[in-house]
């Protein structure tokens, strides 16, 4: 059982929930996960760490309240209790001086990076972070990047903020203009494929925050398989991260499908329990 | 509690029940492959009392011996027929605290029943049916399972942590815990109980009764921390720290693939992740219960094992048309316990067998067919069994949109990588003597980490063995 401690609303789909687990904060590193089960008839999901604070024994979450589980969490208050949280799942992402390194973080994907940039700040890399969304009331995490990010990069499709087009343009730009040494992507997986295939011509090392299906998010299940290099590895135990160059993203992205008439089912009598009665 | 009536049979009615074994009640064939409930109701008490008086009580006793943790079974069948069912299951825990589950899975037919005298010219005793009964019995009518009904013990000051909840976990916890010392399980999973939970199916371990055994090692002040996964958020040096000797029995929890074709395709899932959504998150209750499963309409089974029936079974069970059992020997080589395999050919699982897969064929990203090709039986290999050979052009695929890999699991890499001084071989098992003890001073381990997968029996003994080598090595520590 876990305590929600503190509750922000990023965006109207996006919920920052704070949460008490003094074990894991003690251990987590940047880049590890943990699985969270919201209820006693919850499912197991996988959350990425946005926050990691030991100092005061708790955790950051994002949730992007699209399937049941993220809603049940994004409709929690401070003061409610998570059923299950566990980890810290995963290996850590590898923290060192790249240099100049460019951290793209796509809609709930800006949150994990924090913890990462961060890291890779005080390892005495120049950092860039990279945000983009449809338009300017869509960004979030623009002000918490900046915290510890050299520069932060702004993106929108319609141009109401920062550059006009897709956060890849803008690595594209950065590359030209002053040379990144080492790309971190996390992202819905068909932005973490494009930031890969924008940085190939380079040659530039890409590591990706992989978010395939899991249950137990221990290697005992099977369900996060993913391909990389032509070699099956489990999201859970292998990841999270990659090598983006090597990751087949269709096959993830085919996989990440597997249960959407399911999920439509489920949230459809969620939302139905969650109507509120006439008083 | 209904009075037992003992019966009194003549010499010449125990001839003749001595003949055939008791059946055992079960839900109907066809009724069964429909719900999730037990599919064996169990003995009634005449049904034990029958079965009891068929016992020869030889002096021989060969089925104790074919017990891998020695059951008195002659003397628990004698307190049987003197209708003191709670008293043969308290004999039982003697040697085996989890009566109730291992009446239910273990393969008496190769273990103590295959070696019962009466069996050399009759059916043997159902040995296993009655050790059902009497826990089953006890569990309703002598106040829970006997495992929490002991005086509490004088603490003996040390703390033992045990890693994982499993059968070898639970046996750990609640022999330490009888013995005084102070017991902390850590499980990796939101739920107790480990391949009991999250592997067998409810049809044939319903959960209630793995609750009520874990309640029982609650209630003898042992304390169990869920959703901790130990290598990850502790590591075996932090436990040794706070606690005077560990044990791991973390099982065999990684699946295994053919590494065929078309593994990775949506509709593919391991025995582990398909049992799992279904037992652990109760997928079969979906959309009450948050956690969804592709009810296939046709499934194949890949696997010969008891989880590959238990996959084939939960699968008709879920709703699937029609269920293929894809084994590559034949029915006499199937590692299965013959009763499940019976169970299953009952509630119409076909079995294909002399089949290997060796493609699984798809369309979009989901699996549209199983390729195979048939097998034919050669010279028995370094196992002694029949080699099976490929019969050149018999290629054919049966069609399915769900494969489920049962082809045995493999060590779990979580605590040997955050352990690196703790020895393991070469397929990554914890190296451990016959007392449990692993290379690092202080580690035991016992069931499937160290033998590989094998039965809930098996574990449980190993866990006996290394609860008495840490209580001994605790007390070397009093000296010391």
């Amino acid at each position: 059982m876990a305590k929600v401690l503190g509750k922000e609303v990023l965006r109207s789909d996006l919920i920052a929930l704070k949460v008490e687990a003094p074990e894991i904060a003690k251990k987590a590193k940047a880049g590890q996960f943990v699985v969270v089960r919201a209820d006693e008839v919850g499912e197991r999901i996988p959350l990425s760490l946005a926050r990691i604070s030991p100092e005061d024994g708790s955790l950051g979450l994002v949730v992007q309240t699209i399937g049941v589980t993220s809603s049940k969490l994004g409709a929690m208050n401070v003061g409610d209790d998570i059923a299950d949280i566990a980890g810290p799942m995963g290996h850590a992402t590898p923290i060192k001086n790249y240099g100049r390194v460019a951290l793209l973080g796509g809609g709930f994907g800006a949150a994990p990076m924090y913890p990462i940039g961060k890291a890779l700040k005080e390892a005495g890399n120049t950092v860039t972070s990279i945000i983009g969304a449809r338009s300017a009331d869509l960004l979030v995490y623009e002000k918490e990047l900046a915290e510890f990010s050299d520069q932060v990069l702004v993106s929108t499709d319609d141009g109401s903020k920062g550059f006009k087009g897709l956060v890849t343009d803008v690595l594209k730009q950065e590359i030209e203009a002053n040379g990144v040494d080492w790309v971190m992507a996390i992202g819905p997986a068909i932005m973490m494929k494009f930031v890969s295939l924008a940085t190939k011509p380079y040659g530039i090392k890409t590591f990706v925050s992989l978010n395939p299906i899991m249950v137990d998010g221990t290697g005992m299940c099977g369900a996060c398989r993913v391909s990389v290099g032509g070699k099956t590895m489990f999201g859970c135990t292998d990841g999270p991260d990659f090598d983006g160059h090597l990751v087949d993203w269709d096959l993830l992205m085919t996989r990440q499908r597997t249960y959407l008439t399911e999920e439509k089912v489920a949230m459809e009598k969620y939302s139905c329990s969650c109507v509120p009665s006439a008083k | 509690m209904a009075e037992i009536k003992i019966p009194e049979f003549t010499k010449e009615e125990i001839k003749e029940i001595r003949k055939t074994r008791t059946a055992m009640p079960e839900q109907d064939a066809k009724a069964r492959g429909r719900n999730f409930e037990e599919v064996t109701i169990g003995f009634t008490a005449e049904d034990a009392l029958r079965e009891a008086n068929r016992c020869l009580a030889c002096k021989k006793r060969d089925c104790v011996s074919g017990c891998p943790v020695e059951v008195p079974i002659p003397e628990f069948i004698a307190l049987i027929k003197e209708g003191d069912f709670i008293g043969a299951a308290k004999k039982i825990k003697e040697k085996n605290p989890v009566p109730a589950v291992c009446g239910r899975v273990c393969p008496q037919e190769s273990q103590c029943e295959s070696k019962c005298a009466l069996g050399k010219k009759n059916e043997p005793v159902a040995i296993g049916r009655m050790e059902r009964f009497v826990a089953d019995y006890e569990r309703v009518n002598g106040g829970g399972s006997s495992n929490g009904q002991v005086k509490k013990p004088k603490p003996s000051g040390f703390k033992v942590a045990v890693v994982g909840t499993g059968p070898a976990g639970l046996v750990v916890a609640a022999d330490l815990a009888k013995l005084g010392h102070e017991v902390t399980m850590f499980e990796a999973l939101h739920k107790a109980g480990g391949v009991l939970v999250y592997g067998i199916p409810e049809f044939r371990l319903p959960k209630a009764i793995v609750q009520s055994e874990v309640d029982g090692i609650k209630a003898l002040g042992v304390n169990i921390k869920v959703d901790s996964v130990v290598g990850k958020l502790y590591t075996i040096d932090e436990l040794l720290g706070d606690f005077d000797a560990v044990f791991i029995g973390s099982g065999a929890g990684l699946p295994m693939f053919l590494n065929i074709p078309g593994e990775n395709l949506n509709g593919v899932y391991s025995a582990n992740e398909f049992l799992t959504r279904t037992n652990l998150m109760k997928a079969y209750l979906f959309p009450e219960y948050d956690t969804p499963i592709k009810k296939g309409g046709h499934v194949a089974v890949v696997g010969g094992g008891n989880v590959a029936m238990d996959s084939a079974r939960t699968a008709l069970r879920l709703g699937a048309e029609a269920v293929y059992l894809v084994y590559r020997r034949s029915m006499e080589e199937l590692p299965a316990r013959k009763e499940e395999v019976h169970h299953a050919i009952e509630e119409g699982i076909d079995f294909r067998l002399l089949t290997n897969p060796v493609e699984i064929v798809g369309e979009d990203g989901w699996v549209r067919g199983i390729k195979c090709v048939k097998m034919e039986l050669g010279e028995p290999d370094e196992s002694g069994r029949r080699r099976p050979v490929t019969i050149e052009g018999s290629e054919y695929v049966i069609e399915v949109d769900t494969v489920v890999m049962s082809i045995g699991t493999g060590s779990n890499p979580i605590i040997p990588n955050s352990t690196p001084d703790l020895e393991i071989n070469r397929r990554g098992y914890i190296v451990a003597d016959e007392s449990g003890a692993t290379s690092k001073p202080g580690v035991f381990a016992g069931g499937d980490i160290v033998t590989g997968s094998a039965t809930v029996i098996l574990a449980a003994g190993a866990g006996r063995k290394a609860a008495n080598s840490i209580h001994e090595y605790l007390m070397t520590k009093v000296k010391a």
